[in-house]
């Protein structure tokens, strides 16, 4: 993974000199809260319900054994012993005391870690495959170039003012694992038929009150022109972009005023200026960063049959089908260690589970641990013969559930339980949806499937593009729950469809439960969830599930008979 | 109403300014306001509406809103001592891109003043897009606000003050203490 020279430690030290001393000054109240919220917030730090919580930059989701102990280190020294891993890659705390960021900072920067940009109306963490590097439909290695851009995009003096915030996401393998679509830019790393390495260039997706999929501007980039373009793209958002509403103010609804024609047409007038300037990539720049994401030194090892060497135990095969994926290199598999236990908040970790999770790498995966966008983590370079001694040790401190991809692998944001931006509650949700579905016979069942809960319009969640999407909406003071189907994240991305008028907390799991009987009774041989949806529409699925009304109160006990 | 600030920021220095900013009150048009002689920075709306009458002062500036490009005076620049740009809000980032515009596209080399919602926390990014003066907000301390110009030492990206992105700049070799690891095969 890239480490940090002379260059970036110096930056990393004098941002955090510059945000001490802002801290400093809000607390001697030079600074107003007003003036300094988005000093705070390009720093990762909000002001939630309780607490002020931060947000810790996982770039492109890769982090070192270190960084993963770090991380634990923070949430006994500055928390409350967990941390919380998000849709971006990135972590968050959700109780911290202002006085202590800067110390934090100082504790990250000795890992090369940091929280810069990790908020704000500025180029966000860059995103990326949690597989990159060892995915075996990988085209080429996205990681080098989400790294060049990182550092472009840090501190850009020009656009750190947004009209909003921004977030890049690139993808290099065949399937689309970064979500690109629902991205201000997405990027897709193809050759041309020269046998160049370009970048498919999109942009104007991104979800929140208006969803919408990006628009492919360019079909083929040459990969020097990265930050030239990129850059012209910005510079054109920045200047033209809506800021009179906040709703109003993404690419996206810049992209759809002019049309992409005519989008693209100031972009490239704009790139005209820039192309071949200075900014343009050399091939010295790529090697220095692409080295660092160089394959590791892997054993000459042949594919194994694991699942045969423990023919009757049937928990093991299920962890195999399910939390285990294909490798490029023969003899190795990547691990998915699931942060979605029923019980717990998708995306926590305690700092015991972080510190067995770095042991683990460790021992089992070149000291290395990635961040997925659904909020799990993985492991991603397991030798095949030392599976079943991680899924032992994975399952004694419960993050081997085998529900990758499954019904409980819910994606949630923090909702209001946390967020002061939330309408509605998520976490609640999300467990009483997992408690009733608990079973995993039924959920190996129902097979692959996307649930993605949001407690506002912002979806932080996801659930414009969850196969079963579940958004919090406030109606008269009161928590209501909205559902969609049909959304779909990757090459086949897709905006769910809204199944008709919302419902309560308590009604949420029956709700579901209704879904999936329409699927199960409708479903042809080996189709998905969301293939029946889009082969049947929504009619049938909304048809069933208000067919009958469904108890609005929670019946406990005797009162069921009163 | 004209807006005087007796001090600013030119390049790193605090100096006595003896500039003054136009701007029009409620009422006011661009065509029918009157411009007071003296050092005047004046709408771009009041240059546009009065450009014969205004052509021939010996020093004039011009201001420009969030939403008004650098383009629009391409053709006038070498009449002017003095281009400022306005943030009425700080949280208003165009002003930036029309910094750069000015310097990179039209390569404007005299003064770019920023005026407005200016606050120290801003100066480092504005410097680097080309701005070299600063009406820095009255109600805050201006030499505490020049301390916001010397927050980096090294930035990663080619802009106005360093047109040399940082890769090509200096060599960015593998740390020593890294060198024997993370390179695999």
């Amino acid at each position: 993974m890239y480490r940090y020279d002379h260059y970036d430690h110096l930056i990393v030290r004098e941002r955090i000199a510059q945000y001490r001393d802002q801290v400093a000054r809000r607390l001697s109240g030079e600074l107003l809260e007003e003036e300094f919220v988005p000093l705070r917030l390009q720093n990762g730090l909000y002001m939630q319900r309780h607490a002020y919580m931060l947000r810790v930059a996982v770039p492109y989701g890769l982090l070192s054994a270190d960084q993963v102990r770090m991380f634990a280190h923070i949430a006994r020294k500055y928390d409350r012993g967990y941390g919380h891993f998000t849709t971006r890659q990135n972590i968050q705390y959700n109780w911290i005391e202002l006085e202590q960021t800067p110390d934090i900072l100082t504790d990250l920067a000795s890992v090369e870690m940091h929280a810069i940009q990790t908020s704000g109306n500025c180029i966000r963490n860059i995103t990326t495959d949690e597989f990159a590097g060892v995915a075996a439909d990988e085209i080429i290695d996205p990681r080098p170039f989400a790294e060049i851009l990182r550092q472009w995009s840090t501190f850009h003096p020009e656009f750190l003012a947004l009209p909003r915030k921004f977030k890049v996401a690139i993808n290099g393998a065949l399937e689309d694992r970064a979500a690109i679509a629902v991205h201000d830019i997405g990027l897709t790393v193809v050759y041309n038929e020269a046998g160049e390495v370009g970048f498919k260039f999109m942009a104007g997706g991104g979800m929140g009150r208006t969803p919408i999929l990006g628009s492919v501007i360019r079909d083929f980039l040459p990969w020097k022109h990265l930050l030239t373009y990129t850059e012209a793209v910005m510079r054109v958002y920045n200047t033209h972009g809506r800021r009179d509403n906040k709703y109003k103010a993404r690419i996206k609804i810049l992209l759809k005023a002019l049309g992409v024609e005519e989008f693209t047409r100031q972009v490239e007038e704009e790139w005209a200026d820039l192309k071949d300037g200075p900014e343009t990539l050399t091939q010295e720049e790529f090697d220095r960063v692409a080295k660092w994401f160089q394959p590791h030194a892997y054993r000459e090892l042949a594919d194994t049959d694991v699942a045969a060497s423990q023919p009757d135990n049937r928990a093991f095969a299920n962890w195999l089908n399910r939390n285990v994926k294909p490798h490029k290199v023969p003899g190795y598999a990547a691990v998915v260690l699931s942060l979605k236990k029923t019980g717990v908040p998708p995306g926590d970790a305690t700092a015991e589970q972080m510190d067995f999770v770095a042991e683990l790498a460790d021992r089992f995966s070149f000291g290395q641990v990635r961040v997925t966008h659904e909020q799990n983590l993985v492991l991603a370079d397991v030798e095949q013969s030392k599976l079943f001694e991680v899924w032992q040790l994975a399952k004694s401190k419960g993050m081997a559930t085998p529900n990758i991809g499954l019904l409980t692998d819910i994606i949630a944001c923090p909702g209001g339980d946390y967020c002061s931006l939330a309408n509605a509650k998520s976490l609640p949700i999300a467990a009483a949806i997992a408690e009733r579905f608990d079973d995993l016979d039924f959920q190996h069942d129902i097979g692959d499937i996307e649930l993605n809960i949001s407690g506002c319009i912002n979806a932080c969640g996801h659930h414009h593009v969850g196969n079963i999407g579940v958004l919090g909406v406030d109606k008269d003071g009161s928590e209501w729950y909205q559902v969609s189907i049909g959304g779909a994240q990757g090459n086949d991305s897709a905006i769910g469809k809204i199944i008709g008028p919302s419902f309560s907390a308590v009604q949420m799991p029956e709700v579901i439960g209704r879904l999936l009987d329409v699927y199960v009774r409708c479903r042809i041989e080996g189709e998905r969830f969301v293939d029946t949806v889009q082969r049947l529409g929504v009619a049938p699925f909304k048809e069933h599930v208000y067919a009958t009304p469904i108890p609005a109160q929670e019946l406990v006990g005797e009162d069921h008979y009163a | 109403m004209l807006n005087r600030h007796p001090q600013i920021i030119k390049g790193r220095e605090v100096v006595d300014d003896d500039w003054s900013v136009l701007k029009l009150d409620e009422g006011q048009t661009a065509d029918a306001v009157e411009v007071p002689a003296g050092k005047i920075i004046v709408p771009l709306a009041v240059w546009q509406a009065q450009r014969d009458a205004l052509a021939d002062r010996a020093e004039l500036g011009v201001w420009l809103a969030p939403d008004e490009s650098a383009a629009s005076i391409k053709d006038d620049l070498q009449r002017f001592t003095v281009i400022a740009i306005d943030f009425p809000k700080f949280t208003d980032g165009r002003g930036y891109s029309i910094a750069y515009n000015l310097r990179k596209r039209l390569g404007w080399t005299g003064e770019l003043r920023a005026i407005g919602d200016v606050l120290r926390d801003q100066l480092f990014q504005m410097a680097r897009c080309g701005f070299d003066a600063y009406a820095t907000r009255q109600d805050r301390s201006i030499h505490d606000a020049v301390k916001g110009l010397s927050v980096f030492s090294e930035t990663y990206q080619a802009t106005v003050d360093n047109p040399i992105p940082l890769f090509r700049r200096v060599p960015r070799d593998t740390p020593a203490e890294h060198r024997d690891i993370g390179a695999g095969i």
